[in-house]
């Protein structure tokens, strides 16, 4: 009895994964029989997540590129067969005939284009107010999207700081299409532009006027060696005014 | 007392998380890649606050994340939310990393230099997350001290709570109360619903 109101008044450090190896172990034993004590360790996981949720910071873009490349080394957990609330049988039969997407050629490919989802889904959230750029991104997304799918689809990718910078192209497609994020802020007046790297001449490709975004670059790839990444005032400019702060190269 | 807006939780827009891993735990990468966006933030900034090191923190995020894929099959709706489920493994992981790290008297010395580290500059740039944080530095702030060392040290610091007694220099049997005290008061304040 003494023990069992004792084991009670654990359910908080339980919670906050805050008890010892042993006692968590006695706890658990306790918790199998106790369902006011499951109950409260339930809200207040619950609780704790909110404390933990109000931590959230923008994650990296690479990490989440990373994630995808390596769902495909983890096999996934079938249904647990013997829990009543676990999936129907059409559920099972599902599972077992291991509907999974066809494994596809380029690994990078599938990691950028979901990379790219979720940048166009973070932008598409500010832009929720503008339906007018929402098209556009749309329209831009649509554009990326035939890039990416394309069969001779590349892509690079280089890091200046914390940012990251991906291009993709195609040669049958003759364009090319530059992804980045994380890089660093933009001072007012100023814009990132994207060159093609037309043998050491720098022909303009298009403005990002934030520190991520996607955009398809303006014009033919034509011979390009590959592209630059240049800080210039708002509205571009016809020549590059600073030295590149990425480079990358249709190799 | 009680004139705290009760927001819905911390994924109240945005896509149906349940939904999403239900469809997770039949291979749907595309779903998994819409929950990812959905709860990787909070994830890593969970574990950025319990580890400090940025790098492994990502990592520790990473392994959460296919934890994520690996287990989706075996998400019980009627334990508890999404969000709830995916940031107890993410403590858990990050908790682990800790103890596994380092003796505990490097952290305390480690933890008495960083106590006052200023927290991630890019949590300001979301005024959903700005609410949220909002909402439980107010709720933290109805506790007693005692209260609010104990579950903040154990939870964000990752301290057993023999180690939060130690160095609180408190008997055990009363930051394990004092613990479930502040955890029952946050509950109500947060209006996390039983």
């Amino acid at each position: 009895m003494t023990i069992a109101a004792d084991l009670h008044t654990l359910t908080g450090a339980y919670a906050a994964h805050a008890l010892g190896e042993e006692e968590r172990q006695a706890f658990e034993r306790h918790l199998a029989q106790c369902p006011a004590c499951a109950q409260e360790v339930r809200e207040f996981t619950a609780t704790l997540a909110r404390l933990g949720a109000a931590e959230a910071v923008v994650p990296p873009a690479e990490l989440k590129a990373r994630v995808l490349a390596g769902i495909g080394t983890v096999r996934q957990l079938a249904p647990a067969t013997a829990d009543p609330d676990a999936a129907g049988p059409a559920g099972h039969r599902l599972g077992r005939s291991g509907r999974r997407w066809p494994a596809l050629a380029l690994a990078a490919s599938v990691a950028l284009a979901a990379l790219l989802g979720g940048l166009a889904y973070q932008q598409h959230d500010r832009a929720d107010r503008a339906q007018a750029r929402a098209t556009a991104l749309q329209q831009q997304q649509a554009r990326f999207g035939a890039l990416l799918t394309a069969p001779d689809a590349r892509t690079a990718t280089a890091t200046a700081g914390s940012g990251v910078g991906t291009v993709v192209w195609s040669e049958s497609l003759g364009r090319a299409g530059f992804l980045a994020s994380g890089l660093p802020a933009l001072p007012a007046g100023r814009t990132y532009q994207v060159w093609f790297n037309d043998a050491g001449t720098m022909r303009p490709a298009g403005l990002l006027s934030a520190s991520a975004g996607s955009l398809v670059l303006d014009g033919p790839i034509d011979g390009a060696a590959g592209i630059g990444v240049t800080v210039e005032p708002a509205g571009g400019s016809p020549h590059p005014t600073a030295a590149p702060m990425m480079l990358l190269g249709f190799t | 007392m009680n004139t705290v807006v009760h927001l819905s939780g911390p994924h109240r827009r945005g896509p149906d998380l349940r939904e999403l891993v239900a469809k997770v735990a039949f291979g749907d990468q595309d779903a998994f890649g819409r929950l990812y966006d959905a709860v990787a933030g909070p994830v890593l900034g969970l574990i950025r606050r319990v580890l400090r090191d940025p790098a492994q923190s990502e990592e520790v995020a990473q392994e959460v994340m296919l934890e994520v894929w690996r287990t989706a099959s075996r998400y019980r709706p009627e334990r508890g939310e999404v969000m709830s489920w995916v940031l107890t493994m993410a403590h858990r992981r990050a908790v682990d990393r800790v103890r596994a790290a380092q003796a505990a008297a490097d952290r305390d010395q480690r933890a008495a230099a960083q106590s006052h580290a200023p927290a991630f500059d890019e949590v300001a740039e979301q005024v959903e997350g700005r609410l949220e944080r909002e909402q439980v530095r107010r709720c933290l702030q109805m506790l007693t001290e005692l209260q609010r060392e104990s579950v903040t040290m154990a939870y964000y610091r990752g301290y057993s709570y023999r180690e939060v007694a130690d160095m609180l220099g408190s008997p055990l049997g009363t930051v394990k109360t004092r613990m479930r005290d502040a955890l029952i008061r946050l509950r109500d304040c947060l209006g996390v619903g039983s």
